[in-house]
């Protein structure tokens, strides 16, 4: 009953959808992308529309907004998608938004082996692959030297040493990245519920006993790169490129891998079930994959990417930031997301939801 | 023929006005309504039941970050109308002809930028490495840095700002209204400042007090940026955890539940004030 | 008299800017007169009583009331009530809470408080209205209980501000009468201004003429008509016919004016008189004019007039004259002993000349 309705209306709108960028399509073909901030430079989008005569319209978004707005129009409005590795294959089977990557039309050979396998690995469903590695990264800790030697591993931030002097998000990764540093293994449990919860317990207790260390809960990129910048935050939880960035502003602030790994992630192209423009997506996978573009985008972002070859045409302060980052047992030591098994945000959600609510 | 006509033009005028309230407002409430009753039983069944109901008052953060929003928002109505009834008087009854143009203007510059960007002008003023911090500094008020944001009362003073306006306008206009004789009628009969103020002022007062009330408290409670910015890790806000439900979560059914809720419990709420200030809906709107 | 009476005010001036819209008024009511200020828009009459009221102040002189100097003591301290000209009555609350309201502030019990509401209510004949709303009364009504909300608190003075302005003739006319009554009813200081010359007549026992902030005349209202000290006073209060001329003569107290065609007339010369030679003003009512044809008196001054019209008006019928280029008017009495006449036709009109007044030309 409510799925019939569900179709009638979806069919209702897509009809509708179609009539309008049918009119659209007349003028100029385009590419409704959406993405993460950084991941579509200006320069590159021009170059790209230069070169195949191809509009892109960039929409800037994050895992859960791009998840939302697909499911919103059951895999519509959008012709290319970039959400992470993980979050793909639960949410393609609970509301079915994506549809499966013809590897024949991407151009393998300028990617990273490893990473197309790791990617096709996590993103497999009925046989079928539904993502193409993009950019990859890692969370970790940013921190002001002066509490370098106290903070090295996520449970630290609770140390009263660097008390009202800390930051992180109350989102997934924050309880991944506590359950490890307690000495348990999260991504094991994953598809054991009970075991799983159990683990989130025990990081919620620990999150809800952190929470007088914690100035506040960041929200935004920008919001975060100001508190660290003024000093009002020495040590919090965050992503590699924002903690180079501020590197390369003040030196006395770096990113560091905990010592129970930085927790890595792989953002990929996924084409959405309703995309009106496959072949204009594969374009864009094949022309920024290339590794000169790949680089440019490294630059500007901040992040690596899953482009062959393309360590080369990367600035030099960001390679020497990495390795400061990164030294080969830290590397070794990053912990890849897993997909994420439905209903895992329910639960996740709700312990989130009493840390936030407790005194 | 000539009734004819006018029906049809009638019908023509409203036409939009219809379209408006059917396609945006009552069939995506119906559609909220309706998801808020589905259960997800598996990642692909859904069977019909008052689960995320029952979460609500089982889960107990859901209904303290509720009354918790709701006794905020009260708060903050308060104190906006304190804060905007002097603002209100000195426009309507005090300044005259280019003064009260350019005090209503005043108080309607800060609405041409957006909710985010005043909140953020006031967190770049209250903000530890601010400017009020390094004025209390400067002045050796205070010691060292003092963080004023990031609690309730950073976010009060953001909602204050944002409800301001709402409240000004319709005091302004219900005591421009008032005879300048009742005042005198107030004092010449024995009254003090307090019992004019009280007897004769804010009765006359009322429609406009409570229409800017309701607008203060609707918006407020449904406000979303500033308690979040502004609010630091302990303020947590009812619309937050319905926009956390649909977006994060995935749980549209949850976070349907929880909108029908507020939209149902904000309406009690203003439904009981109406009742408790002997006021009606319709001589407020006017 | 004097510093004890009631109200007391001595050279009391308010300026705004240069302009004196009070200008050294001294005044003196005794207790229970109904005093009435009269005088035209803009006369300073509503400044004059807003300083009595306490919501102005005065910049130089003193207000007494009872013996006690006012100047500083605010509107709600003051012995004095005021019924507001569009009353103001507070649309907020019931006749009994408008009514209710000043005794609140006097902290009267709730149980004195509702007898001496329903007394009131009774004594300006608006019994067990205490629950109506302002809002449901007519004109009428709302005036009683703007009077019964000031009188209910006994106050030494009650200031009104042309209350009846807002109400129809007929109306007006009714609550005139009915205001001199519950006035000499409370026994209350009634202080009452008013442009209307006729509301002043009726109901007062000293009416003071103000004009340009100064008080022309203060005096019962039969003397104010009879005796007008002034050529405003003459022209303002009750009708009066103007004839303008050169004085030529005084004799007895009895002046003598050539008007401008060369007749002649006479009349008593007023308080302030021209030299001989000088522009007069005559000044006879429409009253005092007695038609011609009439046993002519020998003493009588008299003027040749053409008829321009009647106006038949009951008992204020009037006949329309004019006499080389001045309207006059004549009171045509309606006992049957005023001859029939045309238009056009010739008349003279006489008077006693005691009854008249000259004064020096002055601004009406």
């Amino acid at each position: 009953m409510g799925s019939r309705t569900a179709r009638t209306s979806a069919l209702l709108g897509s009809t509708f959808l179609a009539a309008v960028t049918f009119s659209g399509s007349l003028l100029a073909e385009e590419l409704r992308l959406i993405t993460w901030g950084g991941y579509a430079p200006d320069d590159v989008v021009a170059q790209f529309e230069e070169e195949t005569g191809i509009d892109v319209k960039v929409t800037l978004s994050n895992n859960e907004d791009m998840i939302s707005k697909l499911r919103a129009t059951g895999g519509a409005g959008f012709d290319l998608a970039q959400p992470s590795q993980d979050r793909i294959i639960g949410v393609q089977r609970q509301f079915n938004i994506y549809k499966p990557i013809d590897f024949t039309r991407v151009n393998t050979d300028q990617l990273q082996p490893s990473m197309v396998k790791a990617t096709q690995d996590s993103t497999e469903l009925d046989g079928k692959f539904y993502g193409v590695p993009s950019v990859w990264g890692t969370s970790g800790l940013i921190v002001h030297s002066s509490v370098a030697d106290t903070v090295t591993d996520y449970t630290d931030l609770c140390d009263p040493a660097v008390a009202g002097k800390v930051s992180y998000r109350l989102k997934r990764p924050t309880l991944i990245g506590f359950a490890f540093a307690m000495g348990m293994d999260p991504f094991e449990a994953y598809n054991d519920r009970d075991e799983y919860e159990s683990i989130l317990a025990k990081v919620e207790d620990k999150l809800i006993d952190c929470k007088s260390n914690v100035k506040t809960y960041w929200t935004g990129g920008d919001q975060l790169l100001a508190l660290l910048r003024t000093g009002e935050v020495t040590a919090a939880m965050a992503w590699d490129a924002g903690g180079w960035k501020l590197n390369a502003e003040n030196p006395d602030i770096r990113f560091v891998a905990p010592d129970s790994g930085a927790l890595g992630w792989i953002d990929t192209f996924a084409i959405p079930r309703r995309s009106e423009n496959e072949e204009a997506a594969y374009k864009w996978i094949n022309f920024v994959m290339q590794p000169e573009i790949a680089a440019r985008i490294t630059n500007a972002s901040g992040n690596f990417t899953a482009s062959k070859g393309a360590d080369e045409f990367v600035r030099a302060e960001l390679r020497d930031a990495y390795r400061a980052s990164f030294n080969d047992q830290a590397i070794n030591n990053i912990k890849w997301y897993p997909p994420v098994p439905p209903g895992l945000e329910t639960v996740e959600g709700q312990v989130l939801d009493r840390v936030q609510a407790a005194n | 023929m000539n009734a004819s006509a006018g029906r049809l033009s009638l019908w023509l005028l409203l036409t939009p006005f219809l379209l408006w309230i059917v396609l945006l407002v009552l069939v995506p409430h119906l559609q909220m309504l309706r998801v808020s009753f589905q259960v997800r039983e598996s990642w692909d069944t859904l069977a019909w039941g008052l689960e995320q109901y029952q979460n609500f008052f089982t889960e107990s953060y859901y209904w303290r970050t509720f009354v918790r929003t709701g006794v905020m928002s009260l708060f903050t109505t308060f104190l906006t109308l304190l804060i905007a009834f002097p603002i209100a008087w000195y426009i309507a009854r005090l300044a005259r002809g280019r003064a009260k143009g350019l005090l209503f203007l005043a108080c309607l510059v800060p609405f041409w930028a957006s909710e985010l960007v005043r909140t953020y002008g006031w967190m770049i003023l209250l903000r530890e490495s601010g400017l009020f911090s390094s004025w209390l500094q400067a002045l050796g008020w205070a010691d060292g840095p003092v963080e004023m944001l990031y609690n309730d009362v950073a976010v009060i003073i953001g909602l204050v700002y944002n409800g301001l306006l709402f409240m000004v306008v319709p005091l302004v206009t219900t005591l421009d209204g008032m005879d300048e004789n009742l005042v005198e009628a107030g004092y010449d009969l024995g009254g003090n400042h307090l019992t004019v103020l009280r007897e004769v002022v804010v009765p006359w007062a009322m429609p406009g007090i409570v229409s800017g009330c309701i607008v203060v408290f609707m918006l407020t409670l449904g406000s979303y940026l500033t308690p979040i910015l502004m609010g630091g890790k302990d303020s947590a806000w009812f619309t937050e955890q319905i926009f956390t439900q649909f977006i994060t979560r995935f749980n549209w059914e949850q976070g349907a539940a929880l909108g029908v809720l507020l939209l149902v419990l904000s309406s009690l709420i203003v439904w009981l004030g109406l009742k408790l200030s002997g006021q009606s809906l319709r001589k407020v709107m006017g | 008299m004097g510093i004890e009476s009631d109200l007391f005010c001595s050279n009391l001036v308010r300026r705004f800017g240069s302009n004196a819209a009070v200008d050294h008024v001294s005044l003196d009511v005794p207790a229970g007169t109904f005093f009435s200020i009269l005088g035209p828009s803009g006369c300073g009459k509503t400044t004059l009583l807003r300083l009595l009221a306490g919501f102005d102040r005065p910049d130089e002189g003193d207000i007494h009331i009872r013996g006690a100097r006012m100047n500083d003591v605010p509107p709600n301290r003051r012995p004095v009530n005021m019924v507001f000209q569009h009353l103001a009555l507070f649309p907020t609350m019931s006749v009994g809470d408008n009514i209710g309201y000043g005794l609140k502030r006097q902290k009267v019990p709730a149980a004195e408080r509702r007898t001496r509401i329903a007394r009131v209510l009774e004594q300006v004949g608006l019994p067990g209205m205490e629950n109506r709303n302002p809002g449901e009364l007519s004109g009428g009504q709302r005036q009683r209980v703007a009077l019964a909300r000031c009188l209910v608190l006994e106050p030494t003075l009650l200031l009104l501000d042309e209350p009846l302005g807002a109400l129809d003739l007929k109306l007006r006319e009714q609550m005139k009468i009915e205001l001199k009554h519950l006035q000499k009813a409370f026994g209350t200081t009634f202080v009452y201004i008013t442009h209307d010359q006729s509301e002043a007549m009726v109901m007062s026992d000293q009416v003071a003429v103000m004009k340009d902030g100064r008080f022309d005349q203060v005096a019962p209202p039969e003397e104010l008509y009879r005796e007008p000290a002034t050529p405003f006073v003459a022209g303002f209060v009750g009708d009066n016919n103007r004839l303008t001329g050169e004085l030529v003569a005084v004799q007895d107290g009895l002046a003598e004016l050539r008007l401008d065609d060369g007749s002649m007339v006479r009349g008593r010369l007023g308080q302030s008189s021209p030299p001989i030679g000088e522009r007069a003003d005559l000044f006879i009512r429409p009253e005092s004019l007695v038609l011609g044809g009439d046993a002519l008196r020998p003493d009588y001054s008299a003027l040749r007039a053409s008829v321009t019209a009647t106006l038949f008006d009951g008992a204020n019928s009037r006949l329309e004259a004019d006499s080389a280029g001045q309207t006059l008017y004549a009171r045509l009495p309606q006992d049957g002993s005023a001859p029939r006449l045309r238009e056009g036709a010739g008349v003279q009109l006489a008077w006693d000349p005691m009854l008249a007044r000259v004064f020096a030309p002055g601004a009406v």
